[in-house]
């Protein structure tokens, strides 16, 4: 066992939501803050996506440039960021960590620990797609920062798989390493991005969408030489590529918070938490993408900022709510956070994500079969990948002795 | 110490040459090099080790309680036991004894077990026993509901089968073995002398070992026998994330009935659970592709065994190739007038077997006139434990203090730190490319498939090997 050493905040993970945090905290006072970062960089997924889409709408910024920022204002701020070090498991006992690093193992005890872990895609192998297993698969993760981290060469054509937002921004990057992208494949029967970009690929680019289209086999020894594609009705091609990048189906990254015991959402599949981002687990609280795969980056860092306002009243002696009532969602919805309801933590609003469009866009909020809320979500048309927000004003109904809250469409 | 992976290869003949570095040719390298007077080649078409059949197995050290007795896998198998458990504990290649249970689920199965019982205790295995159903649901909380009862065999281990042929080949080099890569043999001619064919030219050998796996009878025609032909049975396999690993205890294995063998779950020395293998009867062989049945079939068996383990994460999927031959039996036959051994038909127990193998065929060679010379005992090798039950390396403060570069984490998932990479490209026997690597390391063998670490692995390997 190594010797124990002290902080008063410990936050793993310094991508948007965890340096939001560590800054906000930083500058209020609270003591020792201290930042975890297993990568040799801060800064997290935006570090790598070397696109626009991020800041705000009137300062616009890049992935790095915003990754850069947010990492001078923790720091500014007085937050201490270890990179390099990796947050292992918890010891016994309150929120300690032990950690790896290039100065050896560690144990960490701190006052409030904020897990913000992130997300990251699902691979080929979570994703069961048969075939041989070639050089050439990846995820978008990896192949920005192949691109834009090391500047590798990725291969000559190449499909991806998925047609939302990141599909596109993968796309950008295979283009931007002189690879050919061949097409964009989805099985829904419509790209989920902007009409524009959507166009801009498909028009200016030349980037063929296949729709109504799954990937079901790779093909190739040694290095991909095409996968297999099947239509919806049937009919089945053979797209030669060496490069295929599946693209979305984006999990939390919940490794420590599983580790912990901490409860998990089976929407999310992050850390269950209520409005302040309290998770089941005394001290320790939750930011971000780790919450719920995923959301912009603005999104991650607001998160933070409302945790780091409830870890300084945790700091400040207020008690640990109660598990509190939980929030469920019924399908077509896949899932909702906050999804905890505690008494004096009430969100602004939940974020919400439907897997199909519902076939009424009204949200009913119900509780033990009592109507508690019932409006149309914002915005107005429910769509697969994008965010749906409810409000939060039904909180003050919830019985707190009564059963799980459920958001439904019908 | 010499490997090759390209150029001409060299022109003064071999005492010894093997053809195939599988488990199975590496144990039998391994084994002459235990006799420095021997000059031996181990010859091999890909450009690893252990690239067919031995990397892609159920991973268990077997002891050998279902072989019919009598026959020489049982034998070998018995032996090879005894000898590999020795051996990994000796050379830091990971081994867990977590036994197995082969779990009745029918009246049927459960009828079979007390005969399973008596075959064990002809087998030489004499720690088998009966479970009914509370010590079984006792044993193994998570199993899913309807089992009737098990045989225990303490026995069964699941050992690292990558490490065990990483290490018979890096103990054969560095006594002197040539092991030669990238050479596929085409052609082999018998005049006095045995004269290889390969895509890398001519090398000559006065012995030669049979030990090309899916392909030994092709090699095997071509010196004018047809006594066996390979049928590549296909084993689909998945690897369930580490999550997974709590839930089982021991290797759950199928019952054999006149219906066939079912799927077996099992954990690995590497932490995770595995579930397979398919068994189907192809004739490519090189179809080590899964298919969309396959898994269903595996996900649906699985579902029974483990209900709780499909919900977990699938990490890698896998196919290999067994050597079928439609022999009860292994085909291992010396024909000592073409100074020649064939070591044919090394089924899914090959890698338990295979040091007992090498001393089989080491006294065949002997009895087809080769004078192996004098033993000198090879000096035991430690590769890397990448055993889940040893800590890591990154965890060992004593290690990071006097090298810093343990405690740089490069694969989080799998917790491999640069330290472990660099000492892997500078190894014996250094891998040719990304997978090579993750079988020395398991390096970008986690659940995020190389997400976060799958660059960075790949610039460290880029800049250890110049390309």
């Amino acid at each position: 066992m190594t010797a124990v050493r002290h902080v008063d905040v410990l936050v793993v993970g310094a991508g948007p939501a965890g340096l939001a945090a560590a800054a906000r905290l930083a500058a209020a006072g609270a003591g020792r803050v201290e930042v975890l970062e297993r990568e040799p960089e801060p800064g997290g997924v935006p570090r790598h996506s070397a696109h626009g889409g991020f800041g705000t709408l009137t300062r616009p910024l890049t992935g790095p440039r915003y990754a850069r920022l947010l990492t001078e204002a923790a720091e500014r701020a007085g937050a201490t960021l270890r990179t390099g070090v990796t947050a292992l498991d918890w010891a016994r006992g309150g929120p300690v960590v032990t950690t790896v690093g290039p100065g050896g193992p560690e144990t960490v005890r701190a006052r409030a620990v904020v897990l913000a872990t992130g997300a990251r895609e699902r691979p080929r192998a979570a994703r069961l797609v048969p075939g041989t297993r070639p050089a050439g698969v990846c995820t978008t993760g990896e192949l920005q920062r192949a691109v834009h981290l090391f500047g590798q060469h990725i291969g000559t054509r190449a499909v991806v798989v998925g047609a939302e937002d990141v599909s596109y921004a993968a796309a950008g990057t295979l283009r931007a390493a002189g690879t050919e992208v061949v097409a964009l494949v989805t099985e829904d029967p419509r790209a989920h991005t902007g009409r524009a970009r959507a166009q801009a690929a498909r028009l200016y680019h030349g980037i063929p969408l296949l729709t109504s289209a799954t990937v079901t086999e790779l093909l190739g020894h040694g290095r991909l030489s095409g996968v297999r594609v099947r239509h919806r009705d049937g009919r089945t091609a053979v797209l030669p590529c060496d490069t295929v990048v599946f693209t979305g189906d984006f999990v939390p990254d919940h490794e420590l918070a599983r580790r912990g015991g901490l409860v998990l959402d089976p929407g999310t599949r992050g850390p269950a938490a209520d409005g302040a981002w309290h998770t089941s687990r005394p001290g320790v609280f939750a930011a971000g993408d780790l919450l719920h795969a995923v959301e912009p980056a603005r999104t991650a860092a607001l998160e933070g900022a409302r945790a780091a306002r409830a870890v300084l009243d945790h700091l400040a002696g207020a008690p640990w709510p109660d598990p509190g009532v939980p929030v469920l969602v019924s399908a077509p919805l896949r899932w909702i956070t906050p999804n905890r309801v505690t008494p004096g933590a009430r969100p602004d609003h939940h974020l919400l994500r439907t897997g199909t469009p519902p076939p009424r866009p009204v949200l009913y909020v119900h509780q033990d079969g009592r109507l508690l809320h019932r409006t149309r979500p914002v915005p107005r048309v429910a769509l697969p990948h994008r965010t749906l927000t409810l409000t939060a004003r039904w909180h003050d109904r919830v019985d707190p002795g009564g059963g799980p809250v459920r958001v439904s469409t019908g | 110490m010499t490997v090759t992976a390209a150029g001409p290869l060299p022109r003064t003949p071999y005492d010894v040459a093997i053809v195939g570095a599988g488990v199975v040719g590496c144990a039998i390298a391994r084994e002459l090099a235990r006799h420095p007077r021997l000059r031996v080649a181990l010859v091999e078409a890909q450009d690893d080790v252990g690239q067919g059949t031995s990397k892609a197995n159920t991973a268990i050290l077997h002891t050998g309680f279902d072989a019919t007795p009598g026959t020489l896998e049982a034998r070998l198998v018995r032996e090879g036991h005894t000898l590999l458990g020795a051996y990994a504990a000796r050379n830091g290649i990971p081994v867990e004894r977590v036994g197995a249970l082969l779990v009745a689920w029918d009246g049927e199965q459960l009828a079979a077990l007390p005969r399973l019982a008596r075959k064990a205790e002809d087998n030489g295995c004499h720690d088998t026993a009966l479970l009914g159903p509370e010590e079984l649901y006792t044993r193994e909380p998570h199993l899913g509901p309807g089992a009737l009862g098990a045989l225990h065999v303490p026995g069964e281990s699941v050992i690292c089968p990558w490490t065990t042929t990483l290490a018979y080949a890096t103990q054969a080099v560095r006594a002197g073995t040539d092991l030669h890569l990238n050479t596929a043999v085409r052609d082999v001619a018998w005049d006095g002398g045995h004269r290889l064919t390969t895509s890398r030219g001519t090398l000559y050998a006065r012995h030669l070992v049979n030990a090309a796996g899916l392909h030994a009878d092709t090699l095997d025609r071509a010196l004018g026998h047809d006594d066996f032909t390979v049928t590549p049975r296909r084993g689909q396999l998945l690897v369930y994330d580490k999550f997974a690993r709590p839930l089982v205890r021991h290797i759950l294995l199928p019952v054999p009935t006149a219906l066939g063998k079912g799927v077996l779950v099992a954990p690995t020395v590497h932490g995770n659970v595995l579930l397979g293998p398919t068994a189907e009867d192809l004739r490519d062989k090189h179809a080590t592709e899964s298919t969309a049945e396959g898994l269903a079939t595996l996900r649906e068996k699985g579902r029974r065994i483990l209900p709780a383990l499909v919900e977990e994460e699938v990490t890698a999927v896998y196919a290999g190739l067994r050597a079928a031959t439609g022999h009860e039996d292994y085909r291992i036959t010396a024909h000592p007038g073409q100074a020649y051994v064939t070591v044919g038909g090394i089924r899914s127990t090959g890698l338990t077997a295979s040091m007992a193998i090498a001393a089989h065929v080491t006294g065949l060679l002997a009895g087809a006139g080769l004078d192996p010379g004098p033993v000198r005992e090879p000096e035991p090798v430690t590769l890397p434990d990448l055993g889940e039950a040893s800590p890591r390396p990154c965890r060992r403060a004593d290690l990071v203090a006097a090298d810093p570069e343990y405690g740089t984490l490069v694969c989080h998932c799998e917790r491999v730190s640069r330290g472990e990479i660099r000492d892997a490209l500078a190894s014996t026997i250094p891998p040719r490319g990304l997978e090579g690597l993750r079988r020395r390391t398991r390096a970008g063998a986690g659940r995020c498939q190389g997400f976060y670490c799958g660059a960075a692995v790949r610039e460290l390997f880029e800049r250890g090997t110049g390309s």
